[in-house]
């Protein structure tokens, strides 16, 4: 079976004083239909374990194994790699080219990746647009980015990590930018993508309801640390390590409406 | 009552009527309409009617786009062309008793009132400090232009006392914004905010970039100032759980209406409007259901909900 494996892997920034530990000793394994969430907040070392195995870092120490072997850094095999895994971004205003159509997005991704060339390739653009949800496949094919809005563009960004054919996705924030009503759509377009293509999903979120949801497993992060992992309704419902408590504390939970207020009134009451 | 004769009145509830009795009215804005005059002109608000009562957080609910910043900033008078209020006034109920027409203040009486009697947190408030001078010469800023009587030693205390409230050791006085964390430069943009005793805060987005540990930290710490000052909120954001938690009402817009107001315990358990509704179902609870959320092999209930 196919896996893409992380072992011990360590990322350390050079500061001007001394030297940062970004990600310390992070190991998971990636199957394909399955998905792991990272969580944790900014600094926490999250992304950057994104960026590694998208190779847009290198790891200070480490291996990533793609099916058991160590994966190309370079040339054909760095090919072969992004072939594999793909990246969808945090940011979809930002992903997208602002000077080239919806169309170019994904036949470079197709053509570059040898899976469709000559007249099969506008036939595959209009499949993958189709394929996210984005119809008629024609209209949105010749737009620009800045003719769709939000939603639309991560739809785009998600079309061109599938366009390679990829086995793995590794999803960055892909929703915290989206408006709140079509995260979900997002994210069950995705969901429905992982079942049909029996994708290997790595989600990074700092938001703990879509991770429990959306995930198999959690990892929780905190300063380089997994500090917590396991399936993700234990992560959840049971958690064991302070942090993820602290964490679990912190998110919105409208079931508690009114508790704040008189959790802060017998706080001064006590002090005064 | 709050909600006017508006040509769609929202939707509200018997509860939210009972809750508002006997409460004393801050900030009253009857029959909004603001506009954008681009081609075409675009109707950021429509017809919106809202009370605010004396020391009660007021959360405006909505996605991007639907017209909530644009309504704080119309109650405000901060709304810069294109944008115009067509109709509507906004009244302002001091608290010695007198009325202020706010729509009909100019030069130095809307600047007197600015602030003094309603403050802004700004969206983005992490990037609203000025990068090129200190904490202190900020805060200070503020009380030379509106309370000039002030002297220098009596600036000095109320500004370390600012940040003494929102929880920043007053040594930050001569920090810059760049030296300090997202959560400290937002606690200080709220010591701004507080620093002349405002009977209404309007807070935009106040803790939308932070993470949800600092976000918690900052959020009681309004609600510790509310309890201490008795400040009216309007608290405005798309996160509808956390609002859920913390405001006492809460208005939901759409399209630059107000579809629905009411308590926050009756949006939460008896929301009458279909788009309340699709907006809470856009939140999985982290320990309940999961709502409209499909995974695996469950029956899809959402929107995206067409399996194969």
């Amino acid at each position: 079976m196919s896996t893409l494996e992380v072992r011990h892997l360590v990322k350390d920034f050079k500061l001007k004083k001394g030297k940062l530990r970004a990600v310390n000793d992070v190991s998971f394994t990636l199957e394909p239909g399955k998905t792991i969430a990272v969580v944790g907040e900014s600094g926490s070392g999250k992304s950057t374990v994104a960026r590694m195995i998208a190779q847009l870092e290198t790891p200070t120490r480490g291996e990533i194994l793609l099916d058991g072997a160590p994966i190309g850094r370079r040339g054909r095999a760095m090919a072969e790699y992004r072939h594999q895994v793909q990246m969808v971004f945090q940011d979809p205003f930002a992903s997208l080219n602002p000077y080239h159509s919806v169309a170019h997005h994904l036949e470079r991704p197709l053509k570059i990746h040898g899976v469709a060339k000559g007249a099969a390739v506008t036939p595959a653009v209009h499949e993958l647009l189709e394929r996210v949800n984005l119809t008629p496949a024609e209209v949105f094919a010749a737009k620009q980015p800045h003719e769709m809005s939000g939603g639309q563009r991560q739809r785009v960004a998600i079309a061109r990590a599938l366009a390679p054919g990829a086995r793995f996705v590794i999803a960055d924030e892909p929703v915290s930018m989206l408006d709140v009503s079509i995260r979900l759509d997002v994210l069950n377009l995705l969901a429905r993508l992982q079942r049909e293509e029996h994708l290997g999903v790595l989600y990074i979120t700092h938001d703990l309801a879509t991770a429990r949801h959306f995930s198999d497993e959690i990892l929780v992060m905190y300063r380089g640390d997994v500090v917590e992992r396991g399936p993700s309704d234990d992560v959840i419902l049971d958690p064991q390590h302070e942090y993820t408590k602290t964490l679990l504390a912190a998110a919105p939970d409208p079931a508690r409406h009114g508790r704040l207020r008189d959790e802060v009134r017998a706080e001064l009451a006590a002090a005064s | 009552m709050t909600v006017t004769s508006t040509p769609t009145a929202p939707l509200t509830s018997p509860a939210h009527d009972e809750y508002l009795a006997g409460l004393e009215p801050v900030l009253t804005a009857r029959d909004v309409s603001i506009e954008y005059e681009v081609t075409p002109p675009v109707h950021a608000v429509k017809h919106a009617s809202l009370t605010l009562h004396r020391g009660e957080i007021l959360g405006l609910a909505g996605e991007s786009g639907c017209g909530k910043t644009t309504l704080a900033y119309g109650l405000n008078r901060l709304l810069k062309p294109p944008a115009i209020l067509r109709t509507g006034d906004v009244t302002f109920h001091d608290a010695d008793g007198s009325d202020i027409d706010v729509v009909g203040l100019t030069g130095d009486s809307l600047r007197a009132f600015r602030w003094d009697k309603v403050s802004m947190v700004f969206q983005g408030a992490m990037n609203s400090l000025n990068p090129v001078i200190s904490v202190r010469s900020q805060l200070h800023d503020v009380m030379t232009t509106h309370r000039p009587q002030m002297t220098k030693s009596e600036r000095e205390d109320r500004a370390a006392e600012l940040l003494r409230l929102v929880g920043v050791d007053p040594v930050r006085l001569d920090s810059f914004a760049h030296e300090l964390s997202g959560g400290m430069r937002q606690r200080v943009m709220i010591a701004m905010a507080m620093a002349l005793n405002p009977q209404v805060m309007i807070m935009d987005e106040p803790t939308t970039a932070l993470d949800v540990v600092v976000q918690r930290g900052i959020l009681r710490e309004i609600m510790r100032l509310r309890e201490r000052f008795n400040f009216a909120v309007v608290f405005i954001t798309h996160d509808l759980p956390m609002l859920l938690e913390i405001s006492d009402r809460i208005a939901v817009m759409r399209a630059g209406e107000i579809v629905e107001i009411d308590t926050a315990e009756s949006i939460y358990l008896r929301a009458q409007h279909p788009y309340t509704k699709k907006l809470l179902s856009s939140f999985p609870s982290l320990t309940g259901e999961r709502g409209s959320f499909v995974r695996g092999d469950a029956r899809p209930t959402g929107a995206e909900g067409e399996e194969s």
